[in-house]
């Protein structure tokens, strides 16, 4: 139902995340941003069951923004992400468990950029490029057939096209436009939408 | 629109699920003394069980775990399967237009296959410039209305500035989050926007929004017709026109329409008669009369 899609290249992350919210057969809302940015450089996509979404995202987000209040400084995408699995893991075998898919991408100064694919079970993965979703079945081969770690950024948003051009063919659901952004060391940029005209 | 549970499976507990139900003692009915109660009134009458002078409404739903098969056994299973899961014997929409808002609901309360009320307000004015719709069980609703109303008048009473749109539908999905897995189903159409609020947890602002087991039907009469530049009166007769096809359709809408229109200055409530739909003697609903 829903798809999200993250590429690191030698010095920027690429996310994408669709624009459909969506409610039984209902497509509620058409431009709908499953990103959350947690800081200057860390953007955390999230999606999977309908309240625990914003629930969950936004409690990782203020507790990064505390983090920096408190501490004067920002957390590491690193940190960040293992604090997001903490989370999602002691919740796990509580009675209200979080079922959410995550990427967190960020760019940290002395590491790099870095993705990260965390699930609903509490897994924390780093990876060069990672997909969530029903599309990620059609477009991980992709990836992995075109993924070069030295990637331009045109060329990774082309690879991304390639991705979302596949899904607009061979996914049963319709996902017509796609939010992307892109993280370096300069902050997150957000990338012009693609939106694809259905076939 | 799901009428008030009156009958509850004695089995089911709420207790023992243990939720945290703090200020709420008007929730702390005791199902089991009940239940007793009316078994022993029974005695009088030939003893027979009470239930059988009860209308025949549904099992109540049960008032099961958030996660049921998933993580642990389920507790309950559900007598009717559905193919996809259909939400509540309603019809509300929403959507805004350059002269304002609009709010459109019917007005059936059903009760599984009975009309348990065919009168029943499913839109609220909850201040001066917001409107509740409500959609789900009935009583939750209402319930949850009123909490929302004092809410909103306590942040304002204690802080004396009004309480932003958003953040008053930020308000009711954090206060439904410990609730999740119950049947409430909320769109807030508030001033000059229209925010859906969901026991679920889904709290989403868009330009259209309708909820319940009609809205299907409503979207697609309003994506064909709405535009921004709308004047009122078209306005007010699409959200009619939506509802009332959505009724037609639809076993668990009907009866009235209720429409609110919100222009930034006051609320303008105005009722119209679905044409009737059953065959043979037709009510005027308003004056009673064949």
């Amino acid at each position: 139902m829903e798809y999200l899609i993250g590429i690191q290249g030698p010095d920027y992350v690429l996310v994408a995340a669709d624009n459909v919210a969506a409610s039984s057969i209902i497509q509620m809302k058409h431009d709908y941003d499953k990103m959350f940015k947690l800081s200057e450089k860390i953007l955390l996509l999230c999606v999977g069951e309908a309240g625990d979404t914003v629930q969950f995202a936004e409690y990782i987000q203020k507790n990064v923004q505390l983090y920096k209040m408190r501490n004067g400084y920002e957390l590491s995408p690193s940190a960040a992400a293992n604090f997001t699995r903490k989370n999602l893991a002691d919740y796990l075998r509580s009675r209200t468990p979080y079922h959410v898919n995550l990427l967190l991408a960020g760019h940290d100064e002395s590491d790099g950029p870095g993705l990260f694919y965390m699930d609903y079970m509490a897994s924390l993965a780093k990876a060069p490029f990672a997909a969530h979703g029903y599309g990620a079945f059609l477009t991980l081969s992709i990836l992995d057939r075109y993924y070069r770690p030295d990637l331009s950024r045109d060329e990774a948003v082309e690879l991304l096209r390639k991705c979302v051009e596949e899904l607009n063919k061979r996914f049963i659901l319709n996902l017509p436009s796609f939010n992307v952004r892109l993280i370096d060391k300069d902050g997150i940029h957000d990338m012009e939408k693609i939106t694809l005209i259905a076939k | 629109f799901v009428g008030m549970i009156l009958h509850q499976n004695p089995s089911c507990d709420w207790k023992t699920y243990g939720f945290q139900l703090f200020p709420f003692p008007a929730l702390e009915t005791d199902y089991h003394n009940l239940e007793l109660e009316r078994l022993k009134k029974s005695q009088t009458n030939w003893g027979d069980p009470q239930h059988i002078y009860m209308p025949p409404f549904p099992q109540a739903t049960p008032f099961i775990s958030r996660r049921t098969s998933r993580f642990g056994p389920p507790n309950h299973v559900l007598t009717v399967q559905r193919p996809f899961p259909l939400s509540h014997g309603t019809t509300t929409l929403g959507f805004i237009f350059q002269g304002g808002v609009i709010a459109a609901a019917d007005t059936r309360a059903s009760a599984g296959g009975l009309v348990a009320c065919p009168a029943v307000h499913k839109i609220t004015p909850i201040h001066s410039h917001l409107v509740v719709t409500s959609s789900g069980s009935g009583a939750d609703c209402m319930l949850w209305e009123r909490i929302l109303i004092r809410e909103i008048r306590l942040y304002e009473l204690r802080h004396k500035r009004r309480l932003s749109i958003r953040a008053s539908a930020k308000l009711l999905s954090c206060m439904l989050h410990p609730f999740k897995g119950t049947d409430v189903c909320v769109a807030l159409t508030l001033g000059p926007r229209v925010i859906y609020v969901c026991s679920d947890g889904a709290r989403l602002q868009g330009d259209i929004i309708s909820v319940g087991s009609g809205s299907p039907y409503a979207y697609g009469v309003l994506d064909g017709g709405l535009s921004w530049s709308l004047s009122k009166e078209e306005a007010i007769s699409l959200a009619r026109e939506a509802v009332f096809r959505a009724t037609h359709r639809d076993a668990y809408s009907g009866n009235n329409v209720d429409l609110f229109h919100i222009d930034f200055l006051r609320v303008l409530h105005e009722t119209y008669n679905v044409y009737p739909t059953f065959k043979g003697h037709s009510l005027n609903v308003t004056t009673g009369k064949w």
